[in-house]
């Protein structure tokens, strides 16, 4: 059976839907399948395996011929290509190059725009506090202003102990 | 607490009514969460698997909204139990195969529903009746806030929250709508709506998600994109698409109404007189042909009868809350044979369909302010 897209090739992905009464067969080559992606007019499981096959190619790529392993947990890249998943959070670290592709094409950015856990939160502000109180007693010190400093000085400590008691959980 | 005790009867939970559920027949966020320092339970060994179970459960339990929750380990469910989760949309397919290590947590009003050990540490979700996925964004964000203080979750500030599929990766969050669209499937509009639909980064699929078809007309719609866009924007984008599939459903049945009522009322006359007399039917047949009766209620063709009746059927007789009232096991042929007859009992007290006087094509449709 020939692929229904270029019409030449060979198909070897067989693609059945069903919407309402309506069944659809879409039969194609391997190419055609990769280059239809999501945009796919046929359907919408379809795209999901679509959006799949091509996902482990990119990594495939993008990984070059160094297979790498993750220290965490042992996951390779291989096992990857495999799963389509990961090993553990450690792993978004060891594959973060070949990941950032795929990435871009997945996703609307490559930076996370939502939800920070309440905690994190706390100690981003608490890190922009301290490195504003220590610009503050910088500048203090060089104009030799020590009663300031001092307070600063306090003000800082204060901000420390504050701030390791979220992280310490 | 058997779990076939705990849950709520197919009768009083196909009465739940909320917004739009004419065309929208439920809402559902759903948060995917991992714990730090552990592996994702897909490459984590049997142990570890246990330890973040044992972690999660009692912390989910002691949510002030999990209380009277039913609790259990996958390895303590029937494989019938599990189906008729499943069945109910409470769990996913892939859970259902899981057993020991997994677990489940469950509300009493069934409204949130936390899978552990799924194919991250913690899968969480809120559903509600209709159109709400605003508020079931604000139900599973408290919980999720509440549970933030006690479980240690795999964070990055560029990344988010970090799940073991990549497409997952960032809020974790998939928003998505139960659509009931035969008036779409019928005007032959549904596949150029779908298209354009994914063309806006959102996916639909059938019935029971990732690659399932789409029986009894019934689509979800859900983002796809998790990465880069915010739980809000999220549900806004969903809210926007829904209420324009709404519209278009709408006018969909307004159009088919006014050009061709003979072949809207042969569908729902002829699957009304199937339903009330076959003596043998499969569950395809039945979601199917209860899905243009379901048309046929909306479009008052069967009057003084409850949208609840046909959401109840729709429940009752797929497989496993069939085989669920009998005590023996049953063939699919002998299931074909026992949902025929109940059915036909059910619809004993309704009348055959009337073709409702000719009211303005407009009338009665639901349609969302914008």
């Amino acid at each position: 059976m020939l692929c229904c897209i270029c019409k030449e090739k060979e198909a070897t992905v067989h693609l059945t839907q069903i919407a309402g009464d309506k069944m659809q067969k879409v039969d194609l080559c391997e190419e055609c399948a990769k280059t239809k992606g999501v945009n796919d007019p046929t359907g919408f499981s379809l795209a999901d395996l679509l959006l799949g096959l091509g996902a482990s190619q990119e990594i495939e790529q993008a990984g070059g011929v160094t297979g790498l392993k993750c220290p965490a947990c042992g996951f390779t890249q291989a096992d990857f290509k495999k799963a389509g998943r990961l090993g553990c959070p450690e792993c978004y670290q060891t594959f973060a190059e070949p990941l950032e592709g795929l990435l871009k094409t997945m996703h609307k950015g490559t930076r996370h725009a939502g939800k920070v856990p309440e905690s994190l939160r706390q100690n981003r502000d608490l890190c922009d506090r301290l490195l504003l109180l220590q610009k503050k007693l910088n500048k203090a010190i060089e104009q030799e202003d020590f009663e300031k400093a001092a307070v600063l000085r306090d003000e800082i400590k204060q901000t420390t102990s504050r701030g390791t008691t979220p992280t310490a959980r | 607490m058997e779990l076939h005790v705990f849950l709520i009867p197919p009768a009083e939970s196909a009465r739940r009514k909320g917004p739009h559920d004419r065309i929208v027949m439920s809402s559902r966020v759903r948060l995917a969460r991992n714990l730090k320092d552990a592996a994702f339970p897909g490459w984590a060994k049997k142990p570890e698997r246990v330890r973040v179970l044992e972690m999660i459960r009692p912390t989910i339990e002691a949510l002030p909204e999990m209380k009277g929750a039913f609790s259990g380990t996958m390895d303590g469910l029937s494989s019938l139990d599990k189906q008729i989760l499943v069945e109910r949309h409470l769990i996913s397919r892939e859970h259902a195969a899981k057993s020991a290590g997994s677990g489940l947590v469950l509300n009493r009003e069934e409204t949130l529903c936390f899978m552990i050990n799924e194919e991250d540490h913690l899968r969480m979700q809120a559903l509600r009746p209709g159109l709400q996925l605003r508020q079931a964004w604000a139900t599973i964000d408290q919980a999720d806030s509440t549970l933030e203080k006690t479980l240690n979750y795999a964070f990055s500030p560029e990344l988010g929250y970090l799940t073991a599929c990549p497409t997952n990766l960032g809020t974790g969050i998939r928003v998505s709508a139960m659509l009931h669209l035969p008036g779409l499937v019928l005007a032959e509009q549904i596949n150029p709506i779908i298209q354009s639909v994914n063309k806006l980064g959102l996916a639909v699929r059938g019935l029971y998600g990732e690659g399932t078809e789409a029986l009894g007309n019934v689509f979800q719609v859900s983002n796809q994109m998790t990465l880069g866009e915010s739980e809000g924007a999220i549900v806004e984008r969903l809210e926007k698409v829904l209420a324009q599939l709404i519209e278009h459903e709408e006018n969909a049945r307004g159009t088919l109404l006014e050009k061709k009522p003979k072949m809207v009322y042969n569908h729902i006359g002829r699957a009304y007189g199937i339903l009330a007399n076959a003596h043998s039917i499969s569950s395809k047949e039945t979601m199917n042909l209860l899905s243009l009766m379901r048309l046929g209620v909306d479009l008052g063709s069967f009057p003084g009868v409850d949208r609840s009746l046909v959401d109840e059927l729709f429940m009752l007789t797929q497989p496993a809350h069939l085989q669920k009232q009998h005590s023996e096991k049953l063939s699919a042929e002998e299931r074909d044979l026992l949902r025929a007859d109940m059915v036909r009992e059910r619809l004993r007290p309704v009348s055959r369909p009337v073709v409702p006087p000719a009211a303005s094509p407009g009338a009665g449709l639901d349609k969302p302010a914008k």
